[in-house]
């Protein structure tokens, strides 16, 4: 009977415990990326690499969902719109939904998936193999040198990714609405205008930094605190595309119900 | 000048590795710590170095309190203090020279012609000159920890802490790494801590053992001191008789 009450505690309580301290040492990560911001020619000279690896070798995968998404949403639009609606509304379906959300938040899965998981396998495999402590015996800052480049590289180019994304989907929207729904081209730009505001390009790109700090800094946590060798470095790539996911759908939401 | 450990506990959750170790490593000495894997003794070398943190006790290294300084003084300490890890922990996606360059670099008023000057030393002195722009993945087990070596030799440390130097290596590569660690401290006049399993190794390269054993240093003696030691325990380890060394282990 005792067993039957305290056995869910204990697993109850032994999971919070494991979570606080995840907070706990995220919190002191983030603290110590702040910190060795002042440590410029530590993080400095791996900038730009890392803003390619993240940014620039993403753009292919980002593009190739983008026009696809594009696509089908051009052609759901007007199979929802038909007969009910002016068919220009297409351009404006497309334009609003690629720009606010499907844009910023399908870029974001995906690099949570591509740069995410590859950050933590890598910063995995460098401390199952001493790396990171070798490192710290180098005196090196290990955050400066590994965290910082990785998560301002994310915070730079994923907006640059998305407002790409953006352009291809709506782009190629355009174009099947050319071609598969016997619009214009004066129809589809009236429908994109119509209900177009500056501010919602804006709203896509603080999404964009935002989810660009997450899919790092989920992929630097996860991999600086790696253990238990090969099987411990999948588990953390796992668990780092699974974790940035759920925190890019929840700002997701959050941006939504704060800014729009 | 020195390396003093002193009643250093360390616990990892529930399990207690260290409980009151304690040992002295004096200027141009090279001292063993020998024990059975996973006794704790790479914890007790990370500890000198400030990579862990101990729960209780005192450790210093040239009269710094090592738990207590801040990030900019464990930087300064590591300039100090080498340290050559069990499986030579080379940054992969670098060649060797760029290894051993990358201890240097955080060096001031150092420019790239010294830098170059300085690699190619230090790959001289553990024999693995003309492999500078090698990758670690093209290296044998030998000399991995030879240029694992020459990097944490790179920066002139007084000591250099030297984890498991010849574990998984054949006995010809041994004695070759046998022969490196003496002539660091017989040639450069490096004061070393290493810890090992190897016991022909300590007896060859150690001037003091201490034979760690349930958190604590069982026996602290000279190489022929631990050799004629009757103590069972520490018999036990040199000879690798199990029933002397756990059963009558107290």
């Amino acid at each position: 009977m005792r067993a039957y009450v305290l056995g869910p505690l204990a697993t109850v309580g032994r999971a919070t415990t494991r979570s606080l301290g995840s907070v706990g040492r995220a919190w002191a990560l983030l603290v110590g990326a702040f910190r060795s911001l002042r440590n410029v020619d530590v993080w400095g000279p791996h900038l730009l690499p890392q803003m390619a690896r993240v940014g620039v070798e993403s753009v292919p995968i980002a593009l190739f969902i983008a026009t696809f998404t594009g696509v089908v949403m051009s052609l759901q639009a007007s199979y929802t719109l038909t007969g009910s609606i002016p068919l220009y509304f297409v351009g404006t379906l497309v334009g609003k939904t690629m720009i606010l959300e499907l844009g910023p938040v399908l870029t974001g899965l995906t690099l949570a998936g591509r740069v995410g998981a590859s950050i933590s396998a890598e910063l995995g495999t460098m401390r199952v193999t001493e790396q990171i402590d070798a490192l710290e015996t180098l005196a090196y800052d290990p955050v400066a040198y590994l965290v910082v480049p990785r998560i301002l590289a994310g915070i730079i180019m994923f907006p640059v990714v998305v407002m790409l994304s953006i352009s291809v989907g709506v782009a190629s929207g355009w174009i099947t609405a050319l071609q598969l729904l016997d619009m214009s081209s004066h129809e589809f730009v009236k429908g994109l205008r119509l209900f177009f505001e500056t501010w919602d390009v804006w709203f896509a790109g603080i999404k964009a930094v935002s989810f660009g700090a997450t899919v790092t800094g989920v992929g630097c946590f996860y991999g600086f605190h790696t253990q238990g060798g090969a099987e411990g470095v999948g588990r953390s790539a796992t668990r780092t595309v699974v974790i940035a996911s759920m925190i890019i759908l929840f700002l997701d939401a959050f941006w939504a119900a704060t800014l729009l | 000048m020195s390396i003093r450990l002193d009643d250093v506990h360390k616990a990892f959750g529930k399990k207690k590795v260290l409980k009151g170790f304690s040992v002295e490593v004096t200027e141009g000495e090279t001292v063993a710590i020998v024990g059975p894997s996973g006794i704790g003794k790479s914890v007790t070398l990370k500890h000198v170095n400030g990579l862990l943190t101990p729960d209780r006790g005192t450790i210093v290294v040239d009269e710094l309190s090592v738990p207590e300084l801040d990030r900019d003084g464990l930087a300064n300490l590591r300039r100090r203090v080498g340290f050559v890890f069990q499986f030579a922990a080379l940054f992969d996606s670098m060649t060797i020279g760029e290894n051993v360059a990358m201890a240097l670099r955080r060096l001031e008023g150092w420019d790239e012609e010294r830098i170059g000057l300085r690699v190619s030393e230090c790959l001289e002195l553990v024999d693995l000159q003309g492999m500078s722009d090698s990758y670690p993945s093209q290296l044998s087990g030998g000399q991995k920890k030879r240029a694992g070596l020459a990097r944490a030799l790179a920066p002139s440390p007084r000591y250099i802490l030297y984890d498991e130097p010849t574990t998984g290596l054949d006995p010809v590569t041994t004695s070759v790494i046998d022969r490196l660690l003496l002539r660091m401290r017989d040639e450069v006049g490096v004061t070393g801590l290493m810890v090992t399993h190897d016991m022909t190794s300590a007896f060859r390269v150690a001037d003091r053992i201490v034979l760690l054993h349930d958190g604590k240093a069982r026996f602290v003696g000279a190489p022929e001191e631990v050799q004629s030691a009757d103590d069972p325990v520490v018999r036990g380890f040199v000879t690798g008789d199990p029933a002397l060394f756990y059963g009558n282990a107290s």
